[in-house]
């Protein structure tokens, strides 16, 4: 262990987590018989949609599917259902994380999500701040230029990860201990 | 037929998997993989077919375009699908939400082999259709989670 400021912070976290699970809502949450399934439902048939589109678009950005389709017509289609599907993943995963905070902090497999949503994160941001600023000269392309492709099959990599990552939090194998 | 169930159970792919600790959880892994294309793919036909998204695009170029990814996950669902429920076969057979996801199953494949696929192939838009195609695809998702609960 590192002692110093930074396990200080990660001892901060730990006791913010450990006073969330005593809160009366993680605790009702995390006893109910029937909302804690529907919300973890709700958070895994969501992937069809956030997942799905995501999934289709990176395909076109790879130039393997929708080849006769601009990239602004795509997102143009489902933008909003890629949008509004996040929001719902988003707001469920807080909600699943809120009902099991401390078990869930000390999961290895929910940090290693963590990690691939930031890398996920950063390599949409890359995208859009550079060859996405170009997009008028080469949307009409079969196939896109490296830099694009590269960033549709990053995407894919990354969130294949958090998926399976997300799916392995139900298991403690190396858990940390408190 | 709960002894053909229990045959299932023992056979050594069943018991393979139920005596490893990490099989269940990556066989799982890729059947959600094959979930996110499966949805993104019927979810894109179908919002097609109801003419809320690329509605300058003939129906019949989007069944071109998703059908084989939709086929191709469809295969992938069912064979990682199966592992799993060999692994549990006989909880399956007392579960109600199993049979409710094989029977919906069955209806939604059906009705993408027939009615989606004949509208889309005249690139005729309906709502009814694609609606009935979603619900029902939703509905083989949604009791494939139960299965988890009960």
């Amino acid at each position: 262990m590192v002692e110093g400021a930074g396990s200080d912070r990660l001892r901060g976290l730990l006791e913010f987590c450990q006073w969330l699970a005593e809160t009366p809502g993680s605790v009702a949450l995390h006893e109910s018989i029937y909302a804690y399934p529907v919300v973890e439902s709700v958070h895994v048939l969501t992937l069809c949609v956030f997942l799905g589109l995501a999934v289709m678009i990176d395909l076109r950005l790879m130039g393997v599917m929708f080849r006769g389709t601009r990239l602004t017509e795509l997102s143009r289609a489902f933008g909003p259902w890629l949008l509004g599907g996040f929001v719902v993943m988003v707001v469920t995963g807080a909600l699943l994380f809120y009902a099991i905070p401390v078990k869930t902090y000390l999961n290895v497999f929910f940090r290693i999500k963590v990690v691939l949503l930031v890398l996920a994160g950063l390599n949409a941001l890359t995208f859009h701040l550079t060859i996405d600023r170009r997009r008028v000269e080469w949307e009409m392309d079969l196939v896109p230029p490296r830099r694009a492709r590269m960033a549709g099959a990053l995407s894919l990599v990354f969130w294949a990860g958090i998926v399976v990552a997300g799916r392995m939090i139900a298991y403690n194998w190396f858990d940390k201990p408190i | 037929m709960l002894e053909f169930f229990t045959w299932c159970e023992n056979t050594p792919v069943g018991e393979a998997i139920r005596a490893s600790l990490w099989l269940f959880p990556v066989i799982e892994s890729v059947h959600l993989l094959a979930l996110g294309v499966i949805g993104g793919a019927v979810l894109v036909m179908n919002l097609r077919l109801l003419g809320w998204a690329l509605a300058g695009k003939p129906v019949a170029s989007i069944w071109a375009e998703t059908w084989p990814w939709l086929r191709g996950s469809w295969v992938v669902m069912i064979a990682s699908g199966l592992p799993l429920f060999l692994s549990e076969a006989v909880k399956c057979y007392y579960s109600e939400a199993f049979w409710w996801k094989m029977s919906m199953l069955a209806v939604a494949t059906l009705f993408t082999l027939t009615m989606v696929r004949r509208f889309a192939l005249k690139s005729v838009e309906s709502r009814w259709v694609a609606l009935l195609s979603l619900t029902l695809w939703f509905g083989v998702g949604a009791a494939g989670r139960w299965i988890g609960f009960s």
